[in-house]
Order: C-alpha cells, then structure tokens, then sequence
C-alpha cells in the first residue's frame, strides 16, 4: 500500500534536517504503528505524506498503490485515498461541518470519476456513521471542530475517515488529549474501518491507544529515522522501558 | 489684499466643484411641500462645497467621479447574473436609469402600506414625508458634513416615500436597472416606521453609471425596520449611497449590505438613538477584484439610555482591489448602559491589496459597554490545509473560507432565507472570479 524509502525532509525555512532516511513499508490491510519520543519525526512523516507545505523532501521516495505522492498536490493525495487525521483538528468558523464534509465527500468522488452523492444518501449515511460514534447531529451544524472538545474533535476526524473511506489513514497522535472513554470510542471508529483493503500508520506516544488497535507492526522512531521494527510486543516494551533502552542500543 | 489661506483656498475649490456640478444637473421644478427642503438642501450645498481628497473623510477615497460634473461611462449589463431575491413574495419595484418605472413595477398598493413616488407626491401642498424629506440629511451634517448628501435632497429626480403602519408581511423590493452608458441618477427615498409597524426593504441593482442616494429612515417607538441590499452588477459604476436612520424607544433598526464589483462605492450610514432602548445592526460584506474601491463610512450617535448598536463589516480584496472603513461610535453625556460594537476585518488575498481603516470610539458617558476592533490578515494557511487534505480543491477551498469570514456579517440578516441566498449569490460570485 504505502512505501516509503529513504526519506530525507528538511525544513524549508530553517534549513534543519527532520527527517533523515526513512524507510518504510505498509501492506495493505495492515495497521502499522509508529512510536517514538517527542522530535523524532513522527509528525512530521505525516504531513510531508499528506503535502504539507514548509517541508522540503531532499532524497527518497514515497508511492501509495503506485502513486507517486510526492509529485502530487495535497488535495490530490486525498483524492488518491490518503487520509490524516490530525492531532490537533483546525477549527474553522463560517463553515458548517456538514458543508464541510460533503464538499469534501463529492470533491473526492468528482477527482475519481463517480458522481456526486445526493444531498438525501449523504445525510443518511453522515447520520448514520456519527450515531455509530456518537456524534450527536446538531454537532454536524455546528462550524467545523468550533467548540467541540478534545474528544469531539478526534471523533469528528474518524467521522471525516469513515465518510471519505481512505485507503491509507494516518492517525497523528489522535490519543493525545482524550480520555480512557473517548479513546475507546476512537479506536472502536477505527477498527470499524479496518479492512482488506485498508491500511492504517498510527503515530502515537504510548501503547494504550495500541491496547485498543491491535497493530500488526510496531516501528520506533529516533531522530528522523526508523530505529526498530517488531511485533505488538515491540509497543510493550517501550511501554515498561520506555524509549532509553532501544536508544541506547542504537547508538 | 491679504493672501488667502489654505483653508479659504479649499473652501472656494469645494464651492466651485458644487457650482459646476449645479450646472451640469437639471433642477427640479419645485413646488409643494418639497421645495422648502430642496432649498435649505440647496443652501447647505452651496455653504459647504463638494468633497475633495484633503477632506478628513475623504482621504481614502477620491470623491473626484462622485463630484465631477460630467458621469464617467459604465457598463451597463452582466447577462451571467440573475436578479437576487426574485423567488422572494414581495412587492416589486423598479428604477431604470433613476426613473421609477411603473410597468415594471407592482402597483403601489401594499396591506399596512402608504407608497408613493417622490415625483408625484412632492406637488401636493402636505404629506406625510414633509417632515421627514431632507430632516434626517440635515441632522446628519453634524459633525461631518456629507454634502453629497444635500446634493441628493436638492436634486433627486425620483424616490419612494414608504410608510409602515403595521407589520408588512411582504418586503418592498427595489430594484434598480442601468440602461444608458453615462447615466447619473439621484434618487431620495423616505421610510416611515410608525409605532409597533415593522418592514423589510430589499434593494439591489446598479442604477446607473454614477448613482447618489439618500435613503432617510425614521423609526417610531417598538417600530421595526429591516433592510437588505444587493449592489454590483456592473463593475464600472460609481455609486454614493447614504442611509439617515432616527430610531425611537424600542425600536429596531438592522441594514446590511452585500457589495460585489464597482470601480467606487460609498456607502455612509448615520443612526441616531433617540429613544432608549432601541437596536441599530449595521453591517456589510464586499467582495472586490482589481480596480474594486469600496468605502463603509459610518456614524452612530447615542443619545438615548440602554441602546445597542453593532457594526459589523467583512472585506475580502485582491488583485489591487481597496477597502476602507470608517466607523464611529460618538456617546452622548447621559446615555448611559449603551453597548455599543465595532468590528472591521479584511482578508487580503495578496500582497497587492489594501484595508484601509479609522475606527474611532467617543464617549460621554460613564457606564457604557463599548468595543471596536479592526484586523487584516490573509487566508489561514494551516485551514486551507485541513480543506486540502481532506480533497477538497484548492480554489474550493479558498471560496469556502472567504464565505466563513463573511459569514459573521451575513448573520446579521435575520431572515434566513434571505441570508441564504445572498451566500449563494457570493458563491456564485467566488466561482466566477477564482483563480
């Protein structure tokens, strides 16, 4: 699904190297988790998959199903199936979240070839899906993340997952700032979603999120590079030892 | 012969301009109760001369083409846009050129409604406009003058004289049409509000190459007065437009102005509380492309207790395109609990366009709730990636955030339906100049 190969990013602006030589590979239908302490480059992966701008990519690669993303726009990236949810959702006066999300769902739709959805069958289906993350429906009128709370924002993002339906979803931190009950109710949204054809990278600090989305590879991430690769265990160990035993080990 | 001062110099210039442009424009024969206001209207023109750029409200905005004697040429038709609030069940009204056209028009006839044509009221000896026509323009000289304003009441050729009785189901829609290339229309309508009455006047439409209106509001005790105004079909035209509001005791008084298009485009308001407790909203959205000047220039005076009055104004500029704003919100020595609100925004949508903006707060009184606040800022980058990466097309994504920074002046109008499809007429307006 996703390959990335010997990733280098530097900061356009500042001229400081993040990412220095990331190699990774995520097949398809499988949960990939990335962990690692805090600068190592995790967020960074991310927007630079998605296209983010300030970055500058100065060596490697990264294709999904064939697609080149670094050679496409943003919204490009998107319409090919790539989709991150943010660790800290934009809020976005003026625009409901209901605007929001159909301009989004029929603008991907519109770059794939498929018609528009009509107005009825995406108010079912975005009443439906929010129910099943209880996502009460008067939040969908409300101005997108305007207000919501830290737990109302990342289930409002797993909402935008379901109703685009990506192929490769990256889940930036979406553990930070929700409780044990809010995270439930995420990693439930997620693992909903888990599929044959889907594959996910979850970016995360800790294992309890990972407690709750069994990932089937466990990467640690160290100065701009991928350091380790295992099992779920992998996430167990960080979780007794924390990141200074692995360090240590690389260095 | 002592050497004129730089002041007597300005004052003979602005003389002069006012004396050509007397030349240049027909005189209505004045007879009946109009002709006392025309002339005082005549005397404070003379007195005070037209604006020029070194005036202290004008420096923004070059009142030139407003003032010239001669109009500039104009456009006169964007076939792409449909007429707004046409779907609305209203009673229809249309100026072409500044001539009230009766065969385009409904007839003049309206449950809790008394509308008549300025031209055709202004001969008999009494009316009911009498003590209105000309009142509100001159109360509104203080402390600014506006002398185009008193060019208006001396030389309006036409108008609509609207008095509310009682809560009018049905707005009054005037629409304005732009036939003649170098047309210069002066229009002065007059609105009476009578206690506990309530109406709602849509307006839209170019008028002419040069349009000057005066439109003067009064607004009795518990009366209700909405307004709504849809300008910029043609790009070429010059437009001054001010609006004179007297709100009483429990009054509501609420205009917004959606502005899309227009080389020059004044729009001046003065409200004045008189009676207390009473609610003035005025805002205003403009989108503006190129040689687009646009000028919100507003003035608010409490002179009543428990009174609140809003300003809320959104400019969206690019490619050259200037907005101004000035607002002023003066409180009266005893107008007290007065919650007054000013806030102007402009999102630049490049490096070459401009906000220009002197927002100014005086006050008299000691308990009062009063607040102003004027920002520039571009696109938010870190929205217009959220929309990005969620597919949706960059141009897309830009319209959609210009419509949510317009929004907060749209919600102003209170009527939803009509705040709707005034959105979607920006949208439609953002579709055609994207890119």
């Amino acid at each position: 699904m996703l390959e990335i190969k010997s990733l280098h990013v530097k900061l356009e602006e500042e001229d400081k190297q993040i990412l220095k030589g990331v190699d990774l590979t995520v097949e398809t239908g499988k949960v990939h988790a990335i962990m690692g302490p805090n600068g190592s480059g995790k967020s960074t992966l991310s927007y630079v998959l998605s296209g983010r701008e300030g970055y500058e990519v100065t060596e490697g690669s990264a294709v999904m199903e064939g697609a080149d993303l670094l050679e496409l726009e943003t919204e490009e990236r998107a319409a090919e199936g790539l989709f991150l949810a943010f660790q800290y959702p934009v809020e976005i006066p003026g625009v409901s979240n209901m605007t929001f999300l159909r301009t989004a769902v029929n603008a991907q739709r519109k770059a794939r070839g498929q018609e528009e959805m009509s107005a009825t069958d995406f108010l079912k289906e975005v009443r439906a899906k929010a129910k099943s993350l209880k996502i009460d429906a008067e939040m969908l009128k409300r101005p997108v993340n305007m207000g919501f709370s830290g737990g109302e924002k990342k289930r409002n993002e797993i909402l935008q997952m379901a109703m685009l339906e990506p192929k490769m979803c990256i889940l930036d931190e979406t553990d930070s700032g929700l409780d044990v009950d809010a995270m439930k109710l995420v990693a439930d949204g997620v693992n909903a979603l888990r599929s044959e054809g889907r594959s996910f990278l979850v970016i995360t600090h800790y294992q309890r999120l990972l407690d709750h989305i069994k990932p089937d590879v466990v990467h640690i991430m160290a100065d701009g590079r991928i350091v380790k690769t295992g099992g779920p265990e992998l996430a167990l160990e960080v979780e007794h030892n924390g990141y200074a035993d692995i360090l240590a080990e690389m260095a | 012969m002592a050497a004129q001062s730089r002041k007597e110099i300005m004052a003979a210039d602005r003389r002069a301009l006012a004396e050509a442009r007397l030349a240049a424009t027909p005189m209505p024969a004045a007879s009946g109760w109009s002709a006392t206001p025309r002339q005082e209207a005549l005397s404070r023109l003379i007195d005070l001369g037209l604006p020029h750029r070194r005036d202290e409200y004008w420096k923004f905005t070059d009142p030139t083409t407003l003032s010239q004697p001669e109009p500039v040429k104009a456009a006169t038709f964007d076939p792409q846009e449909t007429l707004i609030f046409g779907g609305v069940d209203r009673l229809h009204l249309t100026f072409v050129d500044g001539v009230f056209d009766a065969e385009a028009s409904d007839s003049l006839e309206g449950e809790g409604l008394e509308i008549a044509r300025l031209s055709e009221a202004e001969a008999a000896d009494i009316h009911w406009a009498q003590s209105l026509y000309g009142t509100l323009e001159a109360r509104g000289q203080q402390p600014v003058a506006r002398p185009l304003a008193a060019l208006n009441t001396a030389l309006a050729s036409d108008g609509i004289l609207i008095r509310a009785t009682g809560k009018v189901s049905k707005p009054v829609h005037i629409t304005y049409l732009h036939n003649a290339e170098a047309s210069d229309a002066i229009l002065h309508h007059v609105v009476k509000v009578e206690a506990g009455a309530e109406l709602t006047l849509l307006e839209n439409g170019p008028a002419a190459a040069r349009f000057n209106k005066v439109l003067e509001v009064d607004v009795a005790d518990t009366g209700a007065f909405h307004h709504i105004r849809a300008q910029g079909r043609d790009h070429e035209r010059r437009a001054v437009s001010h609006i004179f509001a007297r709100l009483g005791e429990e009054s509501t008084f609420k205009s917004f102005t959606l502005t899309v298009n227009g080389v020059l485009t004044r729009n001046e308001a003065v409200i004045e509380f008189t009676g207390d407790d009473a609610v003035a909203h005025i805002a205003g959205a403009c989108l503006g492309d190129g040689d687009f000047h646009h000028d919100d220039t507003v003035f608010i005076t409490h002179d009543a207790v428990n009174c609140e009055s809003r300003q809320v104004f959104k400019k969206v500029l690019r490619n050259g395109a200037k907005g101004v704003f000035q607002g002023k919100i003066l409180v009266k020595e005893g107008a007290q609990k007065t919650d007054g609100y000013q806030i102007s925004q402009s999102l630049l949508l490049d490096d070459d366009s401009q906000f220009l903006a002197k927002p100014e707060l005086e006050i008299y009184a000691d308990d009062v709730a009063c607040s102003h606040g004027s920002t520039t800022g571009a696109i938010d980058e870190d929205a217009l990636f959220y929309f990005l990466s969620r597919g949706i097309p960059r141009k897309e994504a830009q319209s959609l955030l210009v419509l949510a920074f317009v929004a907060e002046a749209i919600e102003e109008i209170e009527n939803k339906d009509l705040a709707g499809e005034l959105t979607e007429r920006l949208a439609a307006w953002l579709q055609r100049h994207s890119g």
